[in-house]
């Protein structure tokens, strides 16, 4: 039966008299298309000459003529100088030893250019204090070249010339010298002679100028109770090194804490020498690098740690002090007793940002007399003052302050009171900025003068009493920018520049007839009075600390350690830190440190808020990960005192105290900024009274974050010979078989050790003739700082992918640093329980344990790998490559011709370490990754010596063979063997290794360290059982467990 | 592959070789003889002045010339009958000019008032003394400077020479090409003919020539059916163009010969071939870096500082230059052209500060993905700049003389011996290496310099 079924196609078809449905019936469109304009007249289709056929033709011949013209090369100039410097040789780099002062991180390093440009951060080996770069100082030569700075002056958000901005500071100035309103000036910490001098003219000159040191994240009260015991403002210094016992009270020293730069000490103390190494235990909430390397780990809340602080003096003091659980009581007995038992080999830091805390700890240290530490050389890293500030800011608000000039700090970023400031700046007359980028401040002061990067200036710094280093230019500055010494001078009318000023002062006071040139040379001085310090002025200065002085620091202590006991928490404790890619957040629009996986938790392009489990649970906050591998989680909104950041990204951190909370600073920046680097949130909100530890509210709110975390699985799942574990007992007392055992395969029912040749597919070469590289990484040296993951971009032009190529797997990194949690308090108990599996099912059955094995502990194990391509002498990768694109040299790296490379991918999949790195896309010149290759100011910092890789090739760590290379050119074109560590310091991972974690080298050179570490009896492979002999070898990690 | 593309190139090189001898023979002829004109000419000049000014000459050349010249400030004052004109406008005999150039510092320091003038007038650069110098010598040098410059009357003859003889040599190119289709023209028509003649007295003997192509089936026809035959040339068609077509495209980017124009004419056939400059003192940087570098302009001022014409070789420029337009004037054209980019200042010989960097083409680009150092091979290989570069002391207009494939690298690399004497990098390995593979000599492909990563990185 025929339907009669009516399918209507608008409403108004059911009315019959609609005019369009009438319309519709007879044409196809309802508005008439003006199709007989060009198709109509016929007459003139036929008189085009034009026929369908011509038109094809042309098509065809235009098509085929682009693509003639494209086989021709382009047409490319060379434009030589035309009169060339007579230091540069183009094609062959020159160093320059500099220091970095920017107010957070200070280090001396050198510098590498290339035709005048600077490209890369190297550690400075003559500096006897902080000739290390850290990961931040490494990518500080990228903000150099950062598309975002300020490049000229600006009033009123206008450009300006600098002699406009000139006279209407000078004017101002010069009126201010005699009235009531004062002139002030807001800097970061200098920790320069000369700029100190310079402000003291300054001042002098103006009347009174009140100059505030301004600590984005501060230290004050470590220097309050340092001034409170020894009578100067400054920061006390510690000799890791010299310590056998560490006891850390939530100061992650190997991190930022006070300045940072401990690390290269730390670690030498760390490695096993003669049966004897550190004992290194840290009391702590966050999970942070210190954390993580510690043989104890105790997570407590910040309260806790106070209270475990005040007990330990109590009882080294042979007293008691009350408050707290029992449980602490306990272990403040375990630390006590092991305190006791090395007497003055151990120390004791902290890192809680209280005045009574530090002063205990100051006192702990004296009572100790511990070897460690070293109140006779302060540092002078951090100055800041909050009281002043405080006032200055109540000072601007009352109207007092007629001139502002600010430096080096952005306040309106990272003051918790910023809207305080930003009402006093209101009232300030004329407020100058000395800006690098367009940033929060610079938008709100009157006018911005543009600032040199420390890469365009000259300095000093007298980074701990007594040692001296300077600061030069590099290169002439990119953009119209002065830097804020410079200025100072022409605001004073010296004609003077501040070259001139700083060799003035440094001839007269400083270098004591010591050759200037030599020194900016070097870079660094030290008067030789300053080296026998620590032996001659230690006694008297004890001495002198015994009488009078300290009476009047006990009656103080008392009381600070009563005040200490006496802490008591409510709700959660948030515990703010710099995060070690961004630190305070000066280098936030830098591509590298956005990109840079955080150590502990491995997640980029973000900073979150870490919590527990236990706590997360309870909250019902989670994290998961979704189909294409990335990391989702929920957000939480935090609360202190009345200052809410919405929407925080929560992240589960395994170690994290129970009833504790982090966040970390440098992020959450939006002013001035690229988009892309725009990430994060600003905790510098929640930093109220500049304590870095609160008491916090927090509450579960809707929507999902995307993470771009780059590690997804967490634990080792008991696989004991990918990080090989042993403790100092065991090392000491057993044979190396029993603790770093050679994997054994059964060949004819016999069990043959894998380096048998016997087992092996492959012929081995002759590898005994010629140059034969091998890596070295010690697991117990290496703190996980990621110095080298920033070193080696630059070296080798890695592309910054973004985050959401991060998030999915495709970072680029050539070497990463893999973090494994242990899944059972140990290491070696995940390794147990994985051995003792029996069935599927049941208490011991896989099926649930390998699941079980997945988690992390509440408060586990850390171990630190770090990851590169193992350059495998049986390479597993080279079989497979259908072109050969990847091959094998003599001299043991695993070569790799891009060029040649036509995209398989085949090489990555064979790769049993997953070290190789794809191309997904073109990630220079191209909009869609608009990071420094895509712009021709960032690509300045580029190294010529290493192409730039283009889409849908492979590429992975060569051993930097462009550098081991050049070293052996150097030494054929001076005709001589390769000196001594030459290679080691070519090459960017272990020259920036400053803990001495990495070292490379030739293991056919006698003698070398390389060649004994390779035969160390901790020495081991990767995957050894795979047999793929790689020429990277890890040392295994040996833990101090020994109680006292 | 390689060998194909060479071939080609060989061809057309042959081809151009032989238009340029032809080229030769015309220009040659026509103007052997104003160029011998022009030799006497200057012989004649030089009349008896006291000294002997051909002796004055080659003392001026070996001692004046690099600060001063006859006609022209340089770094010192022009010298062209100075003898004269101290005498007529200062009032100083040839004892002051004597003791002025045995020892001019010592005359400032007497106070003598010309020589201050002098000395500060040209900002206080003191004249090298010259104690050696014979009293004899200087009349000898003051006679050349008397004599009349005989420079003017061959550089008045060359653009005259120069314009007509660029002319007459593209006419004569013409020509020849005229007279040979022109002779084409003639043997095509005496074919046609004789063809009609032989067809005519066929004709008229009756013989009959149409017919018997009629009868046989046309030979293309035969061809399309026999299938095999016909299989067979398309194979070979098809093997003959995927060939033609491999061989085409393994030349793109290979620009062997690329000779572009460059902003100044600079001509190493003068500089490294004429006047023997080696290679290296202007290519500095190609003993300690990868780069050869392309000269700083300051580099060209130490000498050009006192070069500041072309005088050619003193014969006067060859036909051969002259057929291309290269005349004295040309050259000292481009020498200005230095100047200008340099922001050198001719009249008061001095640096304005204005200075223009040359942007010079580049002939030998490498790719980016490959590395080459210059210091490896110049220094430590100790390979002749020759080798790669080709015959550039000959070359007029530099070109990339070799084709800078990876084959070709590749094939010096496995010839090519180590310098291994007295260089004590090479001491151990070198030793142990020959034992090795059993050789005296190592070759750098043994040495490990076939392996991808020693360029590609």
């Amino acid at each position: 039966m025929a339907s009669n079924k009516k399918y209507w196609k608008s409403e108004a078809e059911l009315n019959p008299n609609d005019s369009i449905v009438t319309k519709l019936r007879n044409n196809e469109f309802v508005e008439h298309i003006p199709v007989d304009e060009f198709l109509g007249d016929k007459q003139n289709l036929a008189d085009s000459s034009t026929t369908r056929r011509d038109f094809l033709k042309y098509v065809g011949f235009s098509t085929a003529a682009a693509t003639m013209a494209a086989c021709e090369g382009p047409v490319n100039k060379s434009v030589p100088y035309v009169i060339q410097p007579e230091d540069i040789v183009p094609g062959v780099a020159n160093h320059y030893a500099t220091t970095i002062a920017d107010g957070y991180d200070f280090a001396s390093i050198l510098v590498k250019t290339r035709e005048g440009r600077p490209i890369k951060i190297e550690n400075n080996d003559r500096a006897d204090v902080l000739g290390g770069a850290n990961a931040r100082v490494n990518a500080s030569v990228l903000s150099l070249y950062d598309s975002k700075r300020v490049q000229g002056p600006m009033a009123g958000g206008k450009p300006v010339e600098w002699k406009v901005l000139d006279a209407t500071v000078r004017a101002k100035l010069g009126s201010l010298t005699n009235g009531g309103k004062k002139v002030a000036l807001l800097t970061q910490t200098y920790a320069s002679p000369s700029t100190a001098k310079l402000i003291g003219e300054f001042s002098e000159k103006f009347g009174g100028v009140d100059h505030v040191v301004y600590d984005a994240i501060s230290e004050d009260a470590t220097l309050n109770a340092f001034n409170a015991m020894y009578g100067e403002r400054a920061l006390p210094d510690y000799d890791f090194g010299k310590a056998d016992l560490i006891v850390s009270f939530a100061a992650d020293f190997l991190g930022d804490w006070q300045g940072g730069g401990y690390d290269s000490a730390y670690a030498k103390g760390r490695v096993p020498k003669n049966g004897k190494m550190s004992k290194h235990i840290q009391l702590e909430s966050n999970m942070s690098l210190s954390g993580a390397n510690a043989d104890k780990r105790i997570a407590l809340k910040p309260s806790e740690v106070k209270i475990a602080l005040a007990k330990l003096y109590g009882k080294l003091n042979g007293g008691s002090v009350s408050g707290g659980t029992s449980e602490l009581d306990g272990l403040v007995d375990g630390v006590v007793a092991q305190l006791r038992k090395v007497g003055s080999k151990a120390v004791v830091v902290c890192g809680i940002n209280d005045v009574n805390a530090q002063m205990v700890t100051l006192a702990i240290n004296k009572m100790l007399a511990s070897e460690a530490f070293k109140p006779e050389e302060p540092k002078y890293l951090r100055q800041g003052d909050t009281s002043k500030v405080k006032r200055l800011i109540g000072d601007m608000n009352a109207g007092r302050i007629g001139a502002l000039i600010i430096d080096g700090v952005n306040p309106v970023y990272s003051l918790p009171n910023a809207a305080e400031f930003l009402a006093g700046l209101e009232k300030v007359e004329v407020s100058v900025y000395f800006a690098h980028n367009n940033d929060e401040t610079a938008q709100a002061v009157s006018h911005v003068a543009a600032r040199s990067h420390y890469l365009e200036s000259w300095g000093d710094a007298e980074l701990k009493k007594g040692h001296f280093s300077l600061t030069q230019p590099v290169i002439k500055e990119l953009f119209d920018t002065r830097q804020f010494q410079a200025c100072l001078l022409t605001w004073m009318g010296s004609e003077q520049t501040y070259y001139d000023y700083i060799k003035e002062n440094w001839t007269a006071s400083i270098l004591g007839g010591y050759s200037w040139s030599k020194t900016l040379q070097d870079g660094v001085y030290t008067p030789f009075y300053a080296k026998d310090i620590s032996e001659t002025v230690l006694g008297s200065t004890q001495e002198s600390t015994e009488d009078g002085q300290v009476s009047e620091a006990t009656v103080n202590l008392n009381a600070a350690v009563r005040s200490l006991a006496g802490t008591t928490s409510e709700g959660y404790e948030l515990v703010l830190y710099p995060k070690t890619g961004m630190g305070d957040g000066q280098q936030a629009n830098n591509p590298w440190l956005q990109e840079f996986p955080d150590p502990i938790s491995r997640v980029s392009w973000d900073n979150y808020v870490t919590i527990s489990k236990f706590d997360a649970e309870k909250l019902e906050l989670e994290n998961y990960n979704v189909a294409n591998g990335g990391l989702d989680g929920s957000y939480a909104s935090l609360t202190v005192e009345g200052a809410t950041l919405d929407k925080v990204p929560v992240y589960i951190q395994p170690g994290q105290a129970p009833g504790t909370l982090g966040l970390s600073f440098g992020y959450g920046r939006k002013a001035g900024l690229q988009a892309e680097m725009q990430t994060g949130v600003n905790a510098y909100k929640l930093y109220k009274d500049f304590n870095n530890i609160q008491s916090v509210s927090i509450s579960k709110v809707s929507g999902v974050h995307e993470f771009a975390c780059v590690q997804l699985h967490n634990t080792l799942m008991g696989r004991g010979d990918i990080i090989k574990e042993t403790t100092l007992k065991e090392f000491n007392t057993k044979d190396k078989h029993e603790w770093n055992a050679i994997p054994e395969v059964s060949l004819d029912h016999q069990e043959t050790p894998v380096t048998s040749p016997k087992v092996d597919l492959w012929q081995s070469f002759d590898r005994s003739i010629g140059h034969h590289f091998n890596l070295s990484i010690d697991l117990n040296a290496c703190t996980g700082c990621g110095a080298c993951v920033i070193a080696c971009h630059a070296e080798n032009n890695v592309p910054v992918v973004g985050k959401h190529e991060m998030r999915v797997s495709r970072d680029m990194h050539w070497l990463r640093i893999d973090r494994y949690y242990s899944s059972e308090e140990t290491f070696e108990a995940d390794d147990a329980k994985k051995e003792g599996m029996d069935g599927l099912w049941g208490d011991n059955g896989s099926l649930g344990g390998f699941g079980e094995m997945e988690n992390p502990a509440a408060n586990p194990q850390v171990a630190f790998q770090p990851v590169m391509c193992q350059h495998c002498n049986h390479a597993p990768c080279e079989t497979v490559c259908p072109v050969a694109a990847t091959s094998h040299g003599r001299q043991g790296q695993n070569h790799m011709a891009y060029n040649r490379c036509v995209g398989t991918r085949y090489c990555a999949n064979n790769c049993p370490y997953k070290v190789r790195r794809f191309n997904w896309f073109l990630y220079n010149n191209n909009d869609e990754f608009d990071y420094n290759m895509n712009n021709d100011l960032g690509k300045m910092v580029l190294n010529p010596d290493v192409v730039v890789r283009s889409r849908g090739v492979m590429e992975k760590c060569s051993f930097c063979i462009q550098a081991t290379q050049a070293v052996i050119l150097n030494a054929k074109r001076e005709g001589r063997p390769v000196a001594k560590g030459e290679f080691n310091n070519a090459v960017a991972c272990s020259a920036a290794c400053s803990s001495g974690a990495l070292v490379f080298g030739d293991v056919n050179e006698e003698g070398s360290e390389i060649a004994n570490l390779v035969a160390d009896d901790r020495s081991y492979h990767l995957l050894e059982h795979v047999g793929t002999k790689p020429n990277v070898v890890y040392q295994v990690k040996v833990r101090n467990t020994e109680e006292a | 592959m390689m060998k194909k593309v060479l071939n080609r190139t060989q061809f057309y090189q042959v081809l151009g070789l032989s238009l340029v001898i032809l080229l030769q023979l015309f220009t040659v002829v026509s103007y052997a003889q104003d160029d011998a004109n022009a030799e006497t000419q200057v012989e004649a000049a030089p009349a008896d002045l006291g000294g002997d000014p051909v002796k004055g000459k080659q003392l001026f050349n070996t001692n004046c010339a690099a600060c001063h010249a006859l006609d022209r400030k340089m770094t010192g004052p022009a010298l062209a009958n100075v003898e004269s004109r101290l005498a007529e406008d200062e009032g100083l005999n040839k004892e002051w000019l004597y003791k002025w150039i045995k020892n001019s510092a010592g005359l400032i320091a007497s106070g003598d008032a010309y020589a201050n003038k002098v000395y500060n007038e040209y900002n206080q650069a003191a004249m090298t003394a010259f104690p050696t110098l014979s009293n004899e010598d200087i009349d000898n040098i003051l006679a050349y400077t008397a004599a009349p410059p005989p420079k003017p009357t061959v550089a008045a003859a060359a653009p005259v020479d120069g314009g007509s003889t660029g002319a007459s040599s593209g006419i004569s190119n013409e020509i020849i090409l005229g007279a040979l289709a022109v002779i084409f023209g003639l043997l095509v028509l005496m074919l046609v003919m004789v063809n009609k003649t032989l067809r005519r007295i066929a004709e008229a003997n009756g013989v009959e020539i149409a017919a018997e192509g009629e009868k046989r089936m046309p030979i293309w026809k035969a061809f399309v059916q026999n299938q095999f035959l016909v299989l067979c040339s398309v194979v070979f068609f098809l093997l003959a163009a995927a060939y033609g077509a491999y061989a085409w495209m393994s030349q793109v980017g290979v620009d062997q010969g690329y000779a572009p124009v460059q902003p100044i004419h600079y001509s190493h056939r003068i500089h490294a071939g004429v006047n023997n400059i080696e290679c290296k003192y202007c290519h500095s940087s190609a003993r300690v870096s990868k780069h050869s570098g392309i000269p700083s302009l300051n580099v060209c001022m130490n000498c050009h500082k006192s070069i500041y014409e072309y005088t050619g070789n003193g014969e006067g420029p060859t036909a051969e230059d002259l057929a291309n337009g290269y005349t004295n004037e040309f050259y000292t054209a481009e020498i200005k052209k230095l100047y200008k980019a340099v922001g050198w200042d001719e009249e008061n010989q001095k640096y304005t500060g204005e200075s223009k960097p040359v942007e010079w083409v580049r002939i030998h680009n490498l790719p980016d993905f490959v590395y080459f150092n210059h210091s490896q091979h110049v220094t430590v290989g100790q390979i002749e700049c020759q080798t790669c570069h080709g015959p550039v002391e000959e070359m007029e207009i530099m070109y990339q003389y070799s084709p800078l494939t990876m084959g070709w690298c590749i094939n010096c690399h496995r010839e090519t011996e180590v310098k291994v004497a007295d260089n004590g990098y090479y001491e151990k390995i070198h030793d142990e290496l020959s034992k090795k593979y059993g050789v005296e000599k190592l070759t750098a492909a043994q040495m490990g310099g076939l392996e991808c990563g020693k360029c590609h990185y």
